[in-house]
């Protein structure tokens, strides 16, 4: 195991009327880490520690093997930061721009042209770029948001809300673009989202943030497994109802099936699960109305455990 | 070069005729220069904003037509000297800029806010905060920026004088004496807008407004202490007359050049004695550094945001 690209011991940090981050304590190693919460779970206040631009009131950070509240201008040097909000200027072009604060990270003007024109082909900004940004979709400036954050080659990226305001389609692409900076370009990256279900395309690892507290941290695929869940729907039986006697039948095989409304939600153990569900429906003689497998919500992370039928 | 490294693969062959190969991503091995490098190229890019360079064209219309009218009186000046062949500088060097002050207010009041409100309004300035430079850097060339976009527009003009005074024979070291006198008023001046300026800039991303609060305090307020000064002086009451312009930039900036390098003064009547010069300087000083701390402590608000 290499050393932690990103560390935090009982990270605390206190606002006059919020505790934004408490008793915090996480690992983050290479590659994509997702960064999991509803607003204000405390994932932009992490952030800002991260970079130094935030004193924690109590405990340590490092990043990059080096202490956040030191050595802050170290760190930035090394690192990208792509904020949730909107932070470009409408005047200029995507080049200037990305030009400009590539030489703001130390470059020099002749690398922080080519580098320019390097991230912005990566993000997929092509004859765009030379146009002011101001006539850019949502889209593109996000993309241009990830090109400034990529301009000085960093060891590690900090992506605020990539996704927020992209359409499907748009969406689909930014994750690809997430994947491959992991991958491809082997940067490492932090990727904040308050959707899990995008986050588990992309990430090796996710971590989970609930009012500051650490709710969960593993890699993907443990929590894919331990997630997963079918919904099932059926028809009734003449004398009783057809989920309860499939919820019974279900739970008779050892699954985790929970109800909500007509639907039953079962956990997906292993692909046999599909089978058992099949099997059953066909000897009870229901009819399948649905059988769908669900992407998650935050929501259902936070639903306590005991709300199994 | 800015990569030493090899791309990550060879030029992929494109399926249809495109002519897009795809490098893949390249490492940057070259070097990272320091936070002040970062400062001055910051400064250098400011400096150049303030004149509309690298920027559109419509931008460097306005402070180019006051740099203009900057100059204008000047080389009107130095006609008449050489062809009316007088003996002295009609205008002396310290009372160029506050003739001129209209000019010098349009150009502070328009460009400060394009130097700093800019990247408050779209909140640009996140980007620059989560790179290495720290606050102290940003308002360090912003400041240093705008103080020297004053100074160039104000000495030139000065520069045209001494060279054409020079040209109509006027004696060389008492305009030499004046001119030094009159630059070093300048940089007094610079330094002192700039922060006025800057301070009212970043207090609003709104630019309107910053426009507006900068023409309010620059040119009104000198206007308001020339009233006060001079109706002091119809009643008799010379002492105020001569205090009464520590509360405007430009009458500051006069009061503090007259006892600094014994310029002639633009004023009524200039700060009562010795002890009227030091106040002045020290209050002009003490703006100057107020203006940098307010500007640090607005941008330790926002560096957090």
């Amino acid at each position: 195991m290499t050393a932690p690209v990103i560390s935090a011991e009982r990270l605390t940090k206190r606002f006059p009327s919020v505790t934004a981050l408490d008793d915090l304590t996480i690992e983050v190693g290479a590659g994509v880490t997702g960064l999991v919460g509803s607003n204000g779970a405390g994932k932009s206040t992490l952030i800002k520690i991260l970079l130094g631009l935030l004193p924690a009131t109590s405990g340590r950070a490092a990043v990059l093997g080096r202490d956040v509240a030191t050595d802050g201008p170290h760190i930035r040097a090394r690192v990208g930061y792509m904020p949730e909000h909107d932070c470009l200027p409408p005047d200029v072009t995507a080049t200037e721009l990305v030009v400009h604060l590539a030489r703001m990270s130390g470059l020099s003007a002749t690398s922080a042209r080519e580098r320019a024109a390097d991230t912005l082909r990566h993000v997929g900004l092509y004859e765009e770029r030379y146009r002011p940004i101001g006539g850019y979709s949502t889209g593109m400036q996000q993309r241009v948001k990830l090109a400034q954050a990529l301009a000085h080659d960093p060891q590690l990226v900090l992506l605020d809300e990539p996704t927020n305001g992209l359409d499907p389609a748009g969406r689909d692409d930014m994750l690809g673009l997430i994947r491959r900076i992991g991958s491809e370009f082997g940067i490492s990256v932090l990727v904040t989202s308050h959707l899990l279900g995008e986050l588990e395309r992309v990430s090796d690892h996710v971590v989970v943030l609930d009012g500051g507290r650490l709710l969960q941290s593993q890699a993907t695929r443990d929590f894919t497994r331990t997630t997963q869940v079918l919904s099932v729907e059926v028809t009734d039986l003449p004398a009783r109802r057809g989920d309860d006697v499939l919820a019974a039948a279900l739970v008779a095989h050892g699954l985790v099936v929970r109800r909500e409304g007509r639907l039953l939600l079962v956990d997906i153990a292993d692909d046999a699960t599909y089978d058992v569900i099949r099997d059953q429906v066909a000897d009870l003689g229901l009819g399948l109305i649905r059988l769908q497998q669900e992407r998650h919500h935050m929501a259902e992370l936070f639903r306590p455990a005991g709300d199994s039928a | 070069m800015t990569s030493s490294e090899p791309p990550a693969g060879l030029v992929r062959p494109s399926r249809s005729d495109g002519v897009i190969h795809d490098i893949g991503y390249r490492h940057y091995s070259g070097e990272r220069l320091d936070r002040g490098y970062i400062t001055r190229s910051l400064f250098v890019s400011s400096l150049r904003g303030a004149f509309g360079l690298g920027r559109s064209g419509r931008s460097k219309i306005l402070p180019m037509l006051l740099a203009s009218a900057m100059a204008l009186p000047a080389v009107v000046i130095v006609a008449v000297i050489n062809i009316g062949s007088l003996d002295e500088q009609p205008l002396p060097y310290s009372r160029y800029a506050i003739a001129l002050q209209l000019v010098i207010a349009i150009f502070l009041a328009s460009q400060a806010p394009q130097l700093v409100s800019r990247d408050l309004r779209f909140r640009t300035i996140t980007l620059y905060f989560a790179r290495p430079l720290e606050r102290i850097d940003y308002v360090t060339a912003k400041y240093l920026a705008m103080t020297a976009a004053l100074l160039l527009i104000t000495s030139a003009p000065l520069v045209v004088l001494y060279l054409g005074g020079l040209l109509a024979g006027l004696p060389f070291d008492e305009q030499t004496a004046e001119f030094a006198g009159g630059m070093l008023g300048l940089l007094v001046l610079s330094f002192l807008l700039a922060g006025v300026g800057l301070v009212f800039a970043a207090l609003t991303p709104r630019r309107g407004f910053a426009v507006a609060i900068i023409i309010v305090v620059v040119l009104v307020s000198s206007g308001a202490v020339n009233i006060v000064a001079a109706v002091a002086w119809e009643e008799g009451a010379f002492d105020l007359a001569g205090w009464v312009g520590l509360l405007s930039p430009l009458t500051l900036f006069d009061g503090a050049q007259v006892w600094l390098f014994e310029a002639e003064s633009s004023a009524l009547i200039s700060p009562p004695g010795t002890l009227g010069g030091v106040v002045y300087c020290l209050v002009a000083l003490g703006c100057i550094a107020g203006s940098f701390g307010i500007l640090l402590a607005r941008y330790r608000r926002l560096a957090a945001t």
